[in-house]
């Protein structure tokens, strides 16, 4: 019987450790965009090879 | 980009040719640049910004992902300067870095998030920029000394990518729905558990296992605690709040049926009489938070905000090549000259370009003694002139709200409160000792008959009994409805005119500029040299009274620089123009003794006391007037008012079809009298008028609608303003109000039957706490669902064929 509390114990461990995941990922904002994040990996951020006389300072 | 290659060519549509920039089909026109073609030049113009700033990357980035600007309308967004409307799109500002939030329905694709990122590139000004591709919105940090908020409008608008910003108050619903969801994981999470660790007693344990059992209800006890104090919090709250202020509100049934359920349970726990209901009483908050959320997330897309398309329907003289044209006064921009004439309203901060006048604050500040200016002061919009004629020139755009806010201003409110909502206020005061009371009675049955089953369907009760749907249906029903008239040119002061707009019984009419509008023929008995028709038409063009304004149309010659100017109401007007005493106005005003009897509005001119003539004006009826008349003369009793002598007594008599209602050589205070006199006799009176020497029948009428056409007369005393062209369907507005009323007594309707039902279920111990509380929701989703789309789809069938 030991075993069981021992598994119920770890179990809850492991679920409140996702979901206090979770809570971090709603306070800081992951879910408020899904679609953006994807795409603005894929641009370049190629460096301005133009006349502009405002190069783009980081 | 070679722009010398730039032509129009009205190429036959044999071939289709796509828009470079939109990727739509060019119809009519092509605008053709360098190598790429156009749908328009909006279009064409976006390309070339893109082009200088080497940011054609967004052409390549997905297909034809420009915005097309073929419908796209000019805007200034000049309403952004004003502070107050800055501070619901700003979300911090300093001197030199502040952040701004747009909401921008065009976003659409990856070219999009990249281009509206990259706007650093194209205006030094702008900091940085983020999309939220989800909400369609976007945060963009600027610094305020470089670019105003209205450019940085201006400058999205020019990509096609035009911020949608709406009159009410942005309410902070991303924070409130990433709380509630958080909320709901943690109860949903705790529900789970708190299932699973019941189920060996769902299965039912021997004895020997004592210890398991009381480990395993310990621990529901302790998962359960974030459910209770966390989770259900809200209703804790609100419950704690309304015993407070000694009101109980709907969220007491709630929170008592959580409250039993938990210490129930924890006394049977502690005491080890039993496992209690803790995976009830967590499934409970977490179908609760869910209908919370569903919500939430259907009345945003319900939401009836006052948006900036349904504005004022009120309009300025505006100076266009030495010429005075009318135009609403939200077209108005910075440095366009404008001439207010008494009693208008000065529509936005402007300076005075003339040598003086008088303004009276009496709506912005309560103040009704006039001000004296002199040129080159500012006037704050608002401010009526009171006298003669003036020019200003604009300085900035008045907002629409600061217009809704005057006229929502506390002197002018009607001490009649809305039947609906003192009747929902007492439902629900007295609905939730009703509920209370009914849940005990059940509770106390329950206990004889099954003591087990007694506690859960005591909550049961509670939670399904709660009538929230009740508190909805009203604002919605209105609100909606009040969108459908301004979109109508029927601009109404709150959602309150609504409804008593359905209980009209009487309406009565001002005749001039009302009934009757412009003139069909005019011609001036007497004799006038050009020189004096000048003066004529300098003094009545600084009229507002609709005769005034005819007369003035009428006469060609260039108008004298008029010195001074009074109006006395129902009587006339009066100046001196290059020293000479003019006097236009009725018979007795000017001093004309004769007594002559014709049928058509006499207006007599007098110059340095000598009567010199007097124009004969018949008015023509309003378009579309005669039919609503015959139409609404069944359905209710019609009045008309004038202030002139019977002589259009006949003409009147043919068109409200009987001479009973009919009276003439009435003034302002006689119409007062009459209005009032209605009321006494128990009939609620409709006053329709152009708000000139009817201010004060239109305030003492139940409801007052202020006719306007191309003036800037803004009565606050009346409760709707109405496009003149719009009269004609008065008939449909107030079928329409009548509808509203039907409609919301239908939701009622549905919601009792709903709370009916459903409690009869619970009191009979066939509900479940789980199912009341997955109920609960869907029956006021379902009301407010009812009400907006009725609503819109009986104000879609009125004006389907009528504008």
């Amino acid at each position: 019987m030991e075993i069981i509390i021992l598994l119920i114990f770890i179990s809850l461990t492991i679920a409140i450790a996702f979901l206090g995941a979770f809570i971090w990922n709603m306070k800081t904002g992951q879910y408020d965009d899904t679609y953006g994040p994807s795409v603005r990996m894929l641009f370049e951020d190629k460096k301005t090879e133009s006349k502009d006389a405002n190069p783009h300072v980081k | 980009m070679n722009s010398d290659l730039l032509e129009i060519a009205n190429l036959p549509v044999e071939r289709t040719v796509k828009c470079a920039h939109c990727g739509l089909v060019c119809e009519k026109e092509v605008v053709l640049s360098g190598e790429n073609s156009f749908c328009c030049y909006g279009c064409k113009t976006v390309y070339e910004i893109l082009d200088e700033n080497n940011l054609c990357e967004y052409y390549s980035l997905d297909e034809s992902p420009g915005v097309s600007l073929r419908h796209v309308r000019e805007e200034s967004f000049a309403f952004l300067d004003d502070p107050e409307i800055a501070k619901k799109i700003i979300t911090f500002q300093s001197d030199s870095f502040s952040r701004a939030q747009f909401s921008i329905p065009n976003i659409h694709c990856i070219s999009c998030i990249w281009l509206l990122e990259n706007l650093k590139r194209l205006n030094s000004g702008v900091i940085r920029s983020e999309v939220n591709f989800s909400h369609r919105q976007i945060t963009l940090d600027f610094n305020p000394s470089k670019i105003s908020l209205a450019a940085v409008a201006r400058l999205l608008s020019s990509l096609g990518y035009a911020p949608l910003i709406t009159l009410e108050e942005i309410k902070p619903t991303a924070a409130l729905s990433k709380a509630l969801i958080i909320r709901l994981t943690v109860a949903g999470f705790c529900f789970g558990n708190i299932m699973m660790l019941s189920f060996p007693e769902y299965l039912g344990l021997d004895n020997s296992d004592a210890q398991l059992r009381t480990l395993f209800s310990y621990l529901n006890l302790l998962l359960v605690m974030p459910v209770v104090l966390y989770s259900g919090q809200d209703y804790f709250i609100a419950a704690w709040k309304s015993f407070r202020q000694k009101r109980i509100n709907i969220d007491v049934p709630i929170a008592v049926g959580l409250a039993v359920l938990f210490l129930r349970s924890a006394y049977d726990i502690l005491a080890h009489q039993g496992p209690g209901y803790l995976d009830s009483l967590s499934g409970l908050v977490f179908f609760l938070l869910i209908g919370r959320w569903f919500q939430s997330k259907t009345y945003d897309s319900l939401a009836f905000d006052r948006d900036y398309k349904s504005y004022f329907p009120l309009a300025v003289n505006k100076k266009i090549d030495n010429d005075w044209n009318p135009l609403l006064v939200h077209h108005l921009e910075k440095g366009d000259i404008i001439q207010i004439r008494n009693m208008e309203i000065v529509p936005a901060d402007s300076y005075l370009m003339s040598k003086q006048a008088f303004i009276d604050y009496s709506f912005v500040t309560g103040e009704s003694k006039p001000v004296h200016v002199q040129e080159g002061a500012l006037i704050y919009g608002g401010g009526r002139l009171i006298g003669q004629p003036a020019e200003f020139v604009v300085e900035k755009k008045i907002a629409q709200s600061h217009l809704t806010s005057l006229w929502n201003y506390e002197t002018f409110h009607k001490n009649e409160e809305s039947r609906y909502k003192k009747m929902i206020d007492t439902v629900a005061q007295k609905f939730t000792w009703v509920i209370l009371g009914i849940a005990a009675m059940t509770a106390i049955y329950w206990h004889f008959v099954s003591p087990n089953q007694m506690w859960l369907i005591f909550t049961s009760v509670l939670i399904v009994a709660c009538p929230c749907a009740l508190a909805l249906a009203a604002p919605f029903t209105f609100g909606n409805m009040l969108r459908v008239f301004g979109r109508n040119g029927f601009y109404l002061k709150n959602a309150d005119v609504i409804e008593r707009m359905a209980a009209i019984d009487s309406i009565v009419f001002d005749k001039t500029g009302t009934v009757t509008q412009g003139a069909s023929t005019i011609t001036f008995n007497g004799t006038l040299s050009s020189e004096e028709l000048g003066m004529v038409k300098a003094l009545t063009a600084s009229s507002v009274h609709p005769l005034s304004r005819t007369i003035a149309k009428s006469i060609a010659a260039s108008p004298m620089p008029l010195s001074t100017f009074e109006e006395v109401p129902s009587e006339g007007i009066a100046g001196v123009i290059i020293n000479h005493q003019l006097k236009i106005g009725s018979a007795r005003f000017v001093g004309f003794e004769k007594v002559i009897t014709e049928s058509q509005s006499m207006v007599f001119v007098s110059i340095d006391g000598e009567v010199r003539g007097y124009f004969k004006i018949e008015t023509s009826l309003r378009n579309g007037l005669k039919e609503l008349i015959a139409k609404i003369n069944t359905k209710l009793s019609v009045f008309l008012l004038s202030g002139d002598n019977p002589s259009e007594k006949g003409r009147m008599q043919s068109v409200f079809l009987s001479d009973k209602g009919l009276y003439f050589n009435q003034t302002p205070l006689d119409k007062l009298h009459f209005v009032s006199n209605l009321q006494q006799n128990g009939h609620r009176v409709m006053m329709v008028g152009d708000g000139l020497n009817d201010s004060g029948a239109l305030k003492q009428s139940d409801l007052g609608v202020a006719v306007t056409d191309d003036t800037g007369i803004f009565t606050p005393a009346s409760d709707g303003i109405l496009l003149g062209k719009q009269l004609k369907n008065l008939n449909q507005f107030l079928a329409l109000s009548k509808s509203a009323i039907v409609i919301l007594k239908i939701a009622f309707g549905i919601s009792f039957l709903y709370n009916f039902i459903t409690l009869s279920f619970a009191i009979t111990g066939n509900l479940s706490p789980l199912i009341a509380a997955i109920l609960m929701p869907i029956s006021s989703v379902s009301v407010v669902g009812f009400s907006t789309l009725a609503v819109n789809w009986v104000g879609e069938r009125a004006f389907r064929n009528k504008l």
